[in-house]
């Protein structure tokens, strides 16, 4: 099942862009990201990119972490309108 | 009769858990290792009152009680284990008043194993400055814990600290989360199956068990137990997790309160420069200049000051005692230049730690990882593989262990097999002196052509390093899940202590392993260089003079030693390896100091030292330094030893070559196994023997 084609993704957030997570049930979610605070209903703020928006830099739920893009996809949210 | 607590420090990564620990122990501390494993055992000793004293252990950080690596496991393991000897009567747990939400979670954990917990919250001085304020009663009591806010950089709060650390048997027992809430059915199944032990561990044992498989069970048979598989157990574990904020959050909403408006954010202001896709390179190669610029250059001035009291020092002995004979020789030139090799390279090791702490400290280092992950994944290896690169130009050793935050095992492993190539600083006097040998004086652009040679030797080092771990990630089959979450600290001032601690720690392990076989090797080398089998040696004397007649007595000395020298026990060895090393421009002497720096690089410029200062011990002159005695060196037929041609090859050799026992050693114990260690031995060492012969070939 993949559910990555059904909605957006942490991903697909520019910079400064804000969404709540809405689900990061995947398996392939290191469980170490979940306990940073990686959990449904929680907030994420994209604040940098590196070139080719690899790596990205985001504040979760108060935390200030990187995580991959290939990990990004997998966290999927409901965007924030400004 | 003075009383012990056993305290243990844990909390989550960027905390300031390190300063807390210099804090309360000071220089009272020394680093070890845990039985079997690499992990640094940091533990000191702080006096409370009335002569009773605080043992206390550094754990590695750790963002939960779920490890995901080796570090992180032996917190577990210890906590779990109420037998072992370093289980703590008190947990420290120290947390940073601006993640207190994430670093609870860790509280939570450990206040559920049921083990008395004080809770540190550290940088207090920066909460006016963040907007947070703090209702620490109300943290205290919805916490079941004692509460010490704390500054290590304002230096405040430690005494009353150490007041609760004392009066530790007062602490609160109950848990924060009854863990049958997780999974009401599964959890009754597991209590009823073990009416006498602590749910909450049994869930550890049982999770840990997955990754981990070398946890302690404490006799716990889970034979009989139908538990759920690794899929249906994290989903559990997320569970908790969410179970853990729900309950954090309840407790924050009353206890804290961050006013943003308040707020000075230097992060953002720093992360848009330092982030930055141009500026961010810039300024990280600017950084890695001044390193390079303070240890070739900066470090020289103490580095010659070394060099000139040890030969003052060997002189010194000599002169004193004149009749001392072998045993005058064995101190003037196999130990006094046995150690010099040694302390010669304190300057450079202090000036590395000095900067990597202070970016580490910064929070610097974690931007490096953001900015260099994608460009390294493209040659198999990770962000984090950039912190273990740089560390590998001081010593292999401790960069390899620094590999172990690379949750990844293929990056892991394709870093630890790399890293040995970057030049470390035992390469460094080897380079130097034969820069100084074969590379004419002159300028490029204002860049004299010894300080180009030794940055091209630094970009060949990196260029191997990188190239050989594109080739490994695309011959290598091992295929593991990518694990890369990394923290992003704010920025701080770096805490001098901190970097004090840290450099004389680090400078010190170096000396002293390094030190221990350097002093050895020179040790035998003089004794091998001193004593020979047989007629040659022993006699010496009369067949060189039975052969010159009629030249000076000087010259006639000088052929005695050399002579003597040739058919010592390690001339013998020199003498059997030539013909290997002929086609790579080297004669016997040069064989030697290759055969000893199969131990460690270093060797090689003492074991020069020692091989000509012995072959000049009858002259009465003063010790000459090794540069002269080195280009004055020449074959028989005249010619000088070291060309350009032979001294390019010896940098390309030493530059690839992995001649250091240490590192393989370490290698073993990271990689469990004597396969990868040997795979670098004969990779290496063949690319080195290869790009050696073909350089030697085409200049010579």
């Amino acid at each position: 099942m993949n559910l990555n084609n059904m909605g957006l993704t942490v991903a697909d957030l520019n910079k400064g862009e804000r969404g709540v997570i809405t689900d990061c049930s995947s398996e392939e979610i290191p469980l170490k990201l979940l306990e940073m605070g990686c959990l449904p209903g929680n907030e994420v703020t994209l604040l940098h990119l590196a070139p080719f928006s690899d790596p990205m830099y985001m504040n979760i739920n108060g935390s200030f972490l990187a995580i991959r893009k290939e990990t990004a996809r997998l966290i999927l949210i409901q965007k924030i309108d400004e | 009769m003075s009383k012990q607590v056993k305290v243990a420090l844990i909390g989550n990564p960027n905390t300031g858990k390190t300063s807390v620990f210099n804090a309360l122990t000071g220089l009272n501390q020394k680093v070890g290792n845990y039985p079997g494993i690499t992990v640094d055992k940091k533990e000191g000793v702080c006096k409370l009152s009335r002569g009773v004293k605080a043992y206390i252990l550094d754990l590695p950080g750790t963002y939960s009680l779920n490890a995901s690596s080796a570090d992180e496991n032996v917190v577990i393991e210890l906590l779990l284990n109420k037998n072992d000897k370093d289980f703590p009567d008190v947990a420290v747990v120290v947390s940073d008043v601006e993640n207190l939400k994430r670093n609870l979670l860790l509280f939570t954990q450990i206040k559920d194993l049921k083990i008395p917990s004080i809770l540190v919250i550290n940088m207090s001085d920066l909460m006016s400055r963040k907007g947070i304020s703090l209702n620490i009663p109300i943290l205290e009591e919805k916490l079941c814990t004692k509460v010490a806010l704390l500054s290590t950089r304002k230096n405040t709060g430690i005494e009353n600290l150490k007041t609760l650390i004392e009066n530790y048997r007062t602490l609160p027992k109950a848990q924060c989360l009854d863990a049958t809430s997780i999974d009401s059915d599964y959890f009754e199944r597991l209590g009823k199956a073990f009416p006498n032990q602590d749910l909450y561990k049994l869930w550890l044992v049982i999770t840990q068990d997955v990754n981990f498989r070398s946890v302690a069970r404490n006799e716990l048979d889970f034979t009989n137990f139908q538990t759920k598989t690794a899929p249906e157990l994290k989903r559990l574990q997320q569970k908790e997790a969410i179970k853990r904020y729900q309950f954090i959050n309840g407790i924050l909403n009353e206890a804290q309160v961050i006013d943003q408006s308040k707020a000075k954010d230097l992060r953002s202001k720093l992360d848009r420069v330092l982030t930055h896709k141009i500026w961010g390179y810039l300024i990280f190669f600017t950084i890695l200049l001044i390193i390079f610029q303070a240890i070739y250059d900066w470090a020289t001035i103490p580095m010659d000051l070394i060099d000139n009291t040890f030969a003052t020092l060997a002189e010194w002995i000599k002169n004193t005692y004149p009749n001392g004979g072998k045993i005058t020789d064995l101190f003037a030139e196999g130990i006094v230049s046995g150690i010099g090799g040694v302390v010669i390279f304190i300057p450079q090791i202090a000036f590395l730690f000095l900067f990597i702490s202070i970016l580490e400290e910064s929070g610097y280092m974690s931007r490096v990882v953001f900015l260099m992950d994608r460009i390294m994944r493209r040659f198999g290896i990770s962000g984090k593989s950039v912190v273990p690169l740089i560390s590998g130009t001081a010593c292999a050793i401790p960069a390899v262990m620094a590999t172990r935050n690379i949750e990844n095992w293929k990056e892991r492993l394709i870093t630890i097999l790399v890293t040995p190539f970057m030049t470390c600083s035992a390469r460094l006097p080897v380079y130097l002196i034969i820069i100084t040998l074969v590379i004419p004086n002159g300028n490029f652009m204002g860049i004299s052509y010894q300080a180009l040679t030794l940055m091209l030797l630094y970009l060949i080092g990196f260029g191997m390093a990188i190239f050989s771990a594109f080739v490994l990630d695309k011959v290598m089959k091992i295929q593991r899940k990518t694990y890369f979450v990394v923290e992003m600290p704010s920025y701080k001032l770096p805490l001098l202590k901190n970097v004090f601690i840290t450099v004389v720690e680090k400078t010190k392990t170096f000396v002293l392993e390094a030190g221990k076989i350097i002093l050895a090797i020179s040790i035998i080398l003089w004794v091998m260089a001193s004593y020979g089998p047989g007629e040659k040696f022993n006699n010496a004397e009369k067949i060189v003079m039975a052969e010159n007649n009629n030249i000076s007595d000087t010259a006639l000395e000088d052929k005695i030693t050399s002579y003597q020298l040739e058919h010592s026990y390690i001339g013998i060895v020199g003498k059997t390896i030539e013909p290997i090393i002929k086609p790579l421009g080297y004669d016997w002497k040069i064989g030697i100091g290759l055969v000893a720096s199969f131990a460690a690089r270093e060797v090689f410029v003492g074991t020069l030292a020692t091989i000509y200062s012995v072959g000049s011990a009858s002259e009465n002159e003063s010790i000459e330094t090794i540069k002269i005695k080195m280009s004055n060196e020449r074959y028989e037929n005249g010619n000088k030893v070291f060309t350009f041609a032979s001294g390019i090859s010896l940098l390309l050799f030493y530059a690839f070559a992995m001649q250091c026992m240490s590192t393989l050693a370490i290698v073993k114990r990271e990689t469990k196994s004597w396969k990868w260690p040997l795979i670098q031995l004969f990779g290496m060492t063949t690319i080195a023997y290869l790009f050696a012969f073909i350089s030697f070939q085409l200049l010579k």
